[in-house]
């Protein structure tokens, strides 16, 4: 590993001046993909910027009635956090579905935003991938590539994004807090992660030098009816094949209010717009979930090795919309 | 943070002599290295750390401290666990120099002081939920860390969700399972060590999921 320097930032702004001044910096949280990332020789920075001890540690309740995440919360404290487990039982679920015990106490809100792609030729520095250096190829679209993207992929990169939790969020219509040059913005969750189109280097919409600072769902009175369900290869400890986060309300027998997002599939958190109007409106049946599901996987280009993930995904989804509705007439 | 770097140096077990900042030595240039001060086992440590170095090697090279196991060093065997302000993390994946300040407890001090073994340390001799013991530290530590979250009513995958917020989490063989599956035991103890983690964790050897696993 290359040496580089350290700053401890104090503040969100003296952290983005340090940053701003050297053009090889990275911002460090949990350090669980980064550090790891340095090790292998992707991640070659000058100087870190640790953001892990900002003032944004909290998870509190705005008056709206929306809940606020800071950047630096460990994913461990959000799965826990009894507003979380009542209000977003999802976001709790997929948090849980991610990593290892160790892992969920380091890895920090902002962090699990901007993990890369397990995708195993970008960790090889000998092998091509676009992603780590741009116009050296794709080791994986005639390689091994079973657990690759089945949605939204170019010939440029097949990868996908790694988190859990970041399907959680696009299901919630959760949004992504930014601090940047021009001050701060929000982005929404489902818009925050690219596909990778002829820029698989760049995963998210953030700009240089911008940080995350916070995550909001939305205002919630109640529960919000949802729930997250992953598919992986060992019942715990590993990436999703396919995952499925669903948010489902239902009035009269008939849905009033339909989140649908798949992990596992994509080079982002894949919200299902299709299947979410396919939805809306018709009735909370496991017929309608499986025509408006199917909507939207009819969009899939499976490659040679992992077509067994759209019936994965298909049945995931129903399964969750199913109870989800069953939960809902009780 | 680099102020005090000459005010203080190791008190590591195998130190004594010197006077010099351990971890320093010839290597990266002095904008690459900083002053931190880490308390191990309830001791203080100021060291000067290249910035590169990760908890695991600085407790096992620089503190003498080799109870921690490097295994797989990208944080996916969980040989190294150690608790870091209470808390289990993978310290091959944390930089020293990020902990400034911070508690470690590896296995070594897991214990306390005396001569009385920790109780998941007793109930892994109890039950001999090892075979070779490369991951036996990791396990322990990771237990250790596993048993305060339940405590605290941190849920796991495997928690009925019907579990009101906060109430501690009973651990019975599921949740066992579950909330060590960040260490890897290449021997398979699994069973045992299950079996030890449940003794420490005061579950009734009949527990209510007697049966369901095997």
């Amino acid at each position: 590993m290359r040496s580089f320097g350290y700053v401890r930032a104090t503040s969100v702004e003296e952290a983005a001046r340090a940053f701003a001044a050297r053009p090889g910096a990275r911002y460090l949280g949990g350090g669980t993909n980064l550090v790891d990332l340095m090790k292998l020789g992707v991640e070659r920075p000058d100087v870190l910027v640790d953001v892990s001890r900002l003032p944004l540690d909290r998870v509190e309740e705005l008056p709206d009635g929306s809940l606020r995440v800071g950047a630096t919360v460990r994913n461990s404290d959000l799965a826990a956090h009894p507003l979380v487990r009542d209000r977003y039982p999802a976001l709790s679920q997929a948090l849980l579905a991610g990593a290892s015990g160790q892992l969920r106490n380091a890895a920090t809100t902002g962090g699990n935003l901007l993990q890369r792609t397990r995708c195993p030729y970008f960790q090889d520095l000998s092998k091509p991938c676009n992603k780590r250096e741009p116009g050296t190829g794709c080791g994986a679209r005639e390689g091994v590539h079973r657990d690759h993207a089945v949605l939204g992929w170019s010939e440029q990169c097949i990868a996908t994004h790694p988190s859990d939790m970041a399907v959680a969020l696009a299901a919630l219509d959760a949004r992504v807090e930014l601090y940047g040059d021009e001050g701060g913005r929000e982005v929404p969750a489902a818009e925050f992660h690219r596909l990778p189109g002829d820029h698989p280097e760049r995963d998210t919409v953030i700009r240089p030098g911008e940080l995350i600072t916070g995550v909001v769902l939305p205002t919630a009175t109640g529960r919000v009816p949802s729930a997250y369900r992953k598919a992986r290869d060992r019942a715990s400890y590993a990436f999703a094949l396919a995952s499925v986060a669903a948010v489902l309300r239902v009035s009269d027998g008939a849905v009033a209010q339909a989140g649908l997002a798949f992990g596992g599939l994509a080079h982002r958190p894949w919200r299902a717009a299709r299947a979410e109007e396919a939805l809306v409106g018709g009735p909370a049946t496991a017929q309608a979930f499986e025509r408006a599901v199917d909507a939207e996987l009819a969009a899939a280009r499976p490659l040679r090795d992992n077509a067994y993930k759209v019936p994965l995904a298909r049945a995931l989804a129903v399964d969750v919309l199913t109870r989800l509705a069953r939960a809902g007439a009780a | 943070m680099g102020s005090d770097m000459h005010d203080s140096t190791s008190g590591g077990p195998s130190g004594g002599g010197g006077g010099a900042p351990r971890g320093a030595g010839a290597g990266p240039p002095p904008e690459h290295r900083s002053a931190t001060t880490l308390r191990v086992n309830g001791k203080p440590h100021t060291l000067l750390v290249d910035h590169r170095r990760v908890l695991l090697d600085v407790l096992r090279e620089d503190l003498d401290l080799t109870g921690s196991k490097k295994g797989c060093d990208h944080g996916q065997c969980g040989a190294c666990t150690v608790l870091v302000d209470g808390r289990r993390m993978n310290s091959c994946l944390l930089l020293a120099v990020s902990l400034d300040g911070s508690e470690i407890t590896t296995i070594e001090g897991l214990a306390g002081d005396g001569e009385e073994l920790h109780p998941l340390q007793r109930a892994f001799l109890d039950r001999d939920a090892f075979q070779c013991g490369y991951c036996t530290p990791g396990q322990i530590c990771s237990a250790a860390g596993a048993m305060s979250e339940a405590a605290a009513g941190h849920p796991s995958h495997v928690t009925d969700p019907a579990l009101p917020s906060g109430r501690p989490v009973p651990l019975d063989r599921a949740e066992i399972r579950e909330r060590l599956s960040g260490n890897l035991c290449r021997c398979g103890a699994y069973p045992r060590i299950v079996e030890a983690v449940r003794d420490a964790a005061g579950q009734d050897a009949a527990g209510r999921t007697e049966g369901v696993i095997r």
